[in-house]
């Protein structure tokens, strides 16, 4: 097959899996309960690096706006104004969103594909389970509800970071980063956000369940299963984001 | 009864399954047997729905379950119980998660009914004391013991046991050997038996289909097996050194 061929039949592929991945539950109590696990180990099983990275990336963010606005002509509050813009705009939703694929894109890949070639997904099967719902929709609607969540920490952590990191180093003074902050604020910006980060929640977890859902083979497959998924997703949530850039801002 | 009637099924270029024809009793050890590649396992598959044959039906007394569509097929598995080659256990999920499984998912029963039934599932493969171990905390044969207890939990009528001994020693082997054929003629159940372990086919063999090649090269019973003339099944056998041996004296 051609590249645009197993291009088009990975995207073919793609749909149906998401058909029976949105099937009616067999037992909507049993879902939920496994809804919850997912809320647990892959959301907030992730709220220490995001904070981390956070904390972190507003600092740098911070530090670096006020080496470039090293001008008489540009006043000091311009490096709040700049670091939110960031923050918002691109750090939170994007590079958290790209961080949280390489997490739990490729840990619902290798959990998946290790089902599939350890025979637990035909056992689902053969119990009269529909496996591709049972293992797939819990983990797309706890990254979908809990995503965004992570995502508004991040900015409330990496704001955090800039401000006290930007103070502590002399970068700016708090009064200035916080006008700064205040200054000319949209809260269209958040809502942009948090668009995006629906929409990248939904590609790390759906597009992480069909590599592992598909996965043929042993140990290797998995691995290469869950770095083809962890890549694809990667790809994909940079071509959308300028997708809803393009749409939702300019 | 199962009827398989002229299943073919081909990978590519290669012609796995010719033209199966196969009648498995119910109430009866039914061991389909043969070397490896000689297309057991596809032809397990292709009977439970997990591979979709080229040609031919399966039939389930009189329902052509190749011809069900999805959701029908869906609910029609819940009369099988299948226990895989490597167990297939849940991992996340305690020996009595793992049993109670299908339970909670499909039955009517309260938790206190789901808890007894587990127990008695539990005490039918004699390991009544493993509820809270995960499966990565017993060994391979206690994995095949909680298998087969999740598999008879929903009290299926088709039981399907893929290579049940593989990679356990003969002592446990025959532990599982006599759990099978027990639970088949306690509960009455059509049971399929991959296998080529010649223990198996002398002890449990109700009904014994030998394939060879993807084809049905002889059909026939337990005690009927060890003196065949068919130079192929013979040749099966008689593969190991000490039954040849056996054999002759």
């Amino acid at each position: 097959m051609s590249a645009i061929t197993t291009y088009l039949h990975n995207i073919g592929k793609y749909g149906i899996f998401m058909q029976r991945v949105f099937s009616k539950p067999e037992n909507w109590k049993m879902y939920r309960r496994q809804f919850f696990v997912e809320v647990d180990s892959l959301a907030i099983g992730s709220l220490g690096i995001v904070a981390f990275i956070s904390l972190f990336m507003g600092a740098v963010i911070t530090l670096q706006s006020a080496f470039g606005f090293e001008s008489p002509w540009i006043p000091l509050y311009a490096v709040g104004v700049a670091s939110r813009d960031t923050i918002i705009l691109e750090l939170s939703p994007t590079i958290i969103s790209l961080i949280l694929t390489g997490k739990v894109g490729s840990s619902i890949a290798s959990e998946i594909g290790t089902m599939r070639v350890s025979e637990q997904l035909d056992a689902l099967e053969i119990m009269g389970v529909n496996s591709a719902a049972y293992t797939t929709l819990p983990k797309i609607l706890a990254c979908i509800i809990v995503f965004p969540f992570l995502i508004v920490v991040s900015m409330f952590l990496s704001i955090l970071g800039g401000w006290i990191l930007g103070v502590l180093s002399g970068a700016v003074s708090s009064f200035e980063y916080i006008y700064g902050i205040q200054y000319n604020f949209s809260v269209f910006h958040v809502y942009y956000s948090l668009i995006k980060s629906f929409v990248f929640a939904f590609l790390i977890s759906s597009i992480a369940a069909y590599y592992g859902y598909f996965t043929n083979g042993g140990a290797i497959e998995v691995a290469q299963s869950s770095t083809k998924a962890v890549v694809y997703t990667s790809v994909l949530i940079l071509v959308f984001n300028y997708i809803l850039t393009q749409l939702l801002l300019v | 009864m199962i009827e398989l009637i002229n299943i073919n099924k081909s990978f590519g270029e290669k012609h796995v399954l010719k033209n199966i024809n196969i009648k498995l009793e119910p109430g009866k050890c039914n061991l389909i047997i043969g070397e490896s590649g000689g297309g057991k396992s596809v032809t397990l598959k292709c009977m439970v729905g997990l591979l979709e044959a080229d040609t031919g039906a399966v039939m389930y007394d009189s329902t052509n379950f190749s011809t069900l569509p999805v959701t029908e097929r869906k609910v029609f598995r819940r009369d099988f119980g299948m226990l895989f080659q490597g167990s297939a256990l849940f991992d996340s999920q305690t020996v009595e998660e793992n049993i109670r499984f299908p339970l909670d998912m499909f039955s009517a029963l309260t938790p206190n009914e789901i808890k007894d039934r587990v127990n008695f599932c539990l005490e039918k493969v004699n390991l009544l004391d493993a509820n809270n171990l995960y499966p990565s905390e017993i060994s391979g044969g206690m994995k095949k013991r909680v298998a087969i207890a999740r598999a008879i939990a929903v009290n299926p009528k088709y039981l399907f046991c893929d290579e049940p001994n593989s990679g356990l020693d003969p002592h446990t082997s025959t532990v599982i050997d006599e759990l099978i054929c027990n639970i088949t003629k306690e509960f009455n159940m059509t049971t399929v038996v991959i296998t080529h372990d010649m223990n198996s086919v002398i002890e449990i063999g109700d009904n014994i289909t030998y394939l060879y090649k993807g084809e049905v090269w002889w059909q026939g019973h337990n005690h009927e097996v060890l003196d065949t003339s068919n130079k192929e099944l013979y040749d099966f056998i008689y593969a190991s050194k000490l039954l040849k041996n056996l054999k002759k004296k």
